[in-house]
């Protein structure tokens, strides 16, 4: 899998997805929840406004001298014992990756939770290579059993499945008795992961974020499966995103502070762990061989753009879980490992706009997003503007949208055309209004008016009201 | 070894339309720092208060005793949760708190299989580790916000205490509690700036592991412990 995690265009994505009440069910009440643990947490913090101004400043900061942090992240690395690979492309990154499983002699991998592993697909060439790669996170874990379920939220992968669902995949591929009790589905996942993670080859990890004067490496869980990925097989390989970094221990901290609060609303999440290159002399566990793959895969290219501060993003999917759109819809619509609002900004950047120029307009411009986001990314402004460029530069208006704005044109740019428009539209549109509303239009209407209503053009025109009114206010 | 940073690095920096700084260290001058303002002004017990709360929010057991009861507390809390095999650290601190007899004569006189960690018999450690019931450390530093301990790993220290057997206790020396994240992460800092080589793995361990990846539901318990009790104890 890699970033683009389907080939069905938008607008059938949604309408099938439109239809699974399980899935919008869970949806809402998942937004709900994390929505609200989220405005406790911060409300609890006090001066949340504060601590995100104070995140916004340090993404920023490290954005604009990133050489700087990352060349000391490596010299430090590599004081520490451990080897770390610049990946330009997920080519590269795949490549090395798997260069290094094969100078193992490596056969079984266990992998904690990464976004950007799935990003560049790196499970489907190490399996082409004949390893078993094994997800440990409690919900891809189900996905993966699941012949590859991609995965329908960035914190929450699994949120689209319910416990009935699971419990049916767990009979088919692991031969499961029990019932569909969360706890007994988590227990028996313990029971067979426990074995896969003691007899591991490699443990692949994600990183929520690298600490640069330190070479340390840093991964937040509540599972503990990213702990048993870098303690127990012998050689470990960590994949980051190239921004994903900060200077010091010190704004590590802030931005955990932000990161588990927005995405759970905890105030720090049962395991947060710090590595610092490979074993030391005299450990008896933690990995013999410790591996940092830096990868760019398209994100400099956002570097320096009017888009930079998307890569201020610690992927907390705060602003996914308040997007009135990605409740409707649902993460599987988006066609990206990266949904919701960050997600629509994110994706064109990272994949093009010829398979992602719909998603800046899954947005309704509320700016619930920008709201929520603890570095405040400007998400519904960035929206506002992947819609201009696709305009202005592309020339890749949607198609009624440029039909309607051609008959606009056409219209309003002729005085007895308007005039005769205008007069007429209410006895045209009769036959669809009741009541004032049209809700089953006809045309370039019909997309509108499937999922809301639209108000029906008033049978007296502003400028007859006015010619009326001009004299006075009184009428004639 | 390091690849291909040199040409990585110089693509970074044109894109940032400049030449490539690897020698100035950029100076970060924040106009915010609510992290100084944010439980500091706590006295020791308020921060014990912070610290009671936050254990209940965290699905932890919180037991304070003084130091001359703490091994019949650490007795009667492993008993709680099933008792043996445990598996702790090797730490000074077991015998500064009076823990010594119980470790090494009481638990064994009773067939309590006990570990302690010993690097020079290697892997051998991390099966003890996974066959234990119980993994017993002391806590290097404790925030009360967060109901939070920090454990520095070391050769004496093992990753595997806290994270493979079935429960989970951490001895708390009451000193060791300061007010939030902020203050650990200021000390490692300090550590780093002053050249001494941290931890190969530094854990804030927060309560047992817990998930809700299926619809949502809390389950406490997943990969790590399933249950975690904390005692603090009064400094000797």
């Amino acid at each position: 899998m890699a970033m683009k995690i389907g080939e069905g265009k938008f607008k059938d994505n949604v309408n099938e997805n439109m239809q699974d009440t399980f899935m919008r069910g869970a949806v809402a009440g998942a937004q709900e929840r994390l929505r609200t643990r989220r405005l406790d947490a911060a409300e609890e913090l006090g001066n949340w406004e504060e601590w995100r101004s104070h995140g916004e400043e340090i993404r920023k900061h490290v954005l604009d001298n990133l050489d700087y942090y990352l060349h000391e992240l490596a010299e430090n690395v590599q004081k520490r014992g451990g080897h770390v690979y610049f990946a330009e492309t997920a080519d590269e990154a795949n490549a090395y990756v798997r260069e290094v499983v094969n100078s193992k002699n490596g056969k079984k991998i266990v992998k904690s939770k990464s976004m950007v592993t799935e990003e560049i697909g790196l499970n489907q060439i190490l399996e082409e290579e004949g390893c078993e790669v094994i997800e440990t996170d409690l919900g891809e874990y189900i996905l993966q059993l699941d012949d590859h379920d991609p995965p329908s939220h960035i914190v929450a992968p699994a949120l689209h499945k319910n416990k009935e669902q699971i419990r049916d995949v767990f009979a088919e591929k692991l031969d499961y008795k029990l019932t569909s009790k969360p706890e007994e589905l988590a227990l028996h996942a313990r029971e067979k992961l426990r074995q896969e993670f003691l007899t591991a080859d490699i443990g692949i990890t994600g990183c929520n974020f690298a600490i640069s004067e330190s070479g340390s490496i840093s991964l937040v869980t509540n599972e503990g499966n990213a702990r048993l990925v870098s303690a127990l097989p012998k050689t470990q390989i960590t994949v980051m995103g190239m921004e994903r970094i900060v200077p010091t221990f010190e704004e590590f901290e802030v931005l955990v502070s932000l990161l588990t609060r927005s995405a759970v609303g905890q105030k720090l999440t049962s395991y947060i762990t710090a590595l610092s290159g490979p074993r030391q002399d005299g450990d008896a566990d933690g990995p013999e061989e410790f591996h940092l793959v830096i990868v760019d895969n398209g994100r400099s290219k956002i570097l320096g753009t009017e888009f930079q501060s998307v890569l201020q993003c610690i992927r907390c999917a705060a602003c996914i879980n308040v997007c009135p759109v990605y409740r409707h819809i649902g993460g599987h619509s988006y066609n990206s490992i990266y949904p919701g609002p960050i997600g629509a900004v994110l994706t064109p950047l990272l994949g093009g706009y010829d398979d992602f120029k719909e998603l800046p307009y899954a947005s309704t411009l509320c700016a619930a997003c920008t709201d929520a986001c603890p570095v405040k990314i400007p998400l519904h402004e960035l929206l506002h503007k992947h819609r201009q460029v696709i305009v202005e530069k592309e020339g890749r208006a949607p198609i009624s949208e440029k039909l309607a704005m051609k008959a606009f044109g056409l219209g309003a740019s002729s005085n007895p055309l308007y005039g005769a428009g205008s007069k007429m539209a209410s006895t045209v549109m009769k036959p669809f209004t009741k009541d004032g509303r049209i809700s089953n239009g006809p045309g370039p209407l019909k997309t509108w008016t499937e999922i809301r209503e639209f108000p029906a053009p008033n049978k007296e025109r502003f400028r007859d009201w006015f010619k009326e009114h001009e004299s006075g206010g009184v009428k004639k | 070894m390091i690849h291909n940073r040199d040409s990585f690095l110089d693509n970074i920096a044109e894109r940032l339309g400049r030449s490539r700084n690897t020698s100035v260290k950029p100076d970060g001058n924040w106009a915010f720092r609510p992290q100084d303002k944010t439980l500091t002004g706590k006295t020791a017990d308020e921060l014990m208060e912070v610290l009671r709360n936050q254990c209940r929010l965290i699905h932890t057991e919180l037991i304070e005793t003084s130091s001359d009861k703490l091994a019949a507390v650490l007795e009667s809390t492993v008993n709680l949760y099933g008792g043996g095999p445990i598996s702790l650290w090797r730490d000074l601190r077991f015998d500064e708190f009076g823990l010594g007899k119980l470790v090494r004569e009481t638990w064994p006189a009773r067939s309590v299989e006990v570990n302690e960690w010993d690097s020079n018999r290697g892997k051998e450690n991390i099966a003890e580790a996974e066959r234990a019931n119980i993994g017993i450390t002391f806590s290097d530093m404790t925030l009360a916000e967060s109901g939070t301990v920090v454990l520095f790993s070391s050769s004496d220290k093992g990753r595997s205490v806290s994270l493979l057997p079935h429960k989970y206790i951490a001895i708390i020396p009451k000193s060791t509690v300061v007010p939030r994240m902020t203050q650990a992460a200021q000390e490692i800092s300090r550590r780093v700036q002053t050249g001494e080589t941290i931890p190969s793995c530094i854990n804030f361990i927060t309560g047992p592991s817990n998930s809700a990846d299926i619809e949502m539901n809390l389950v406490v318990g997943v990969h790590g412990p399933v249950k975690a009790a904390y005692i603090i104890v009064e400094d000797r």
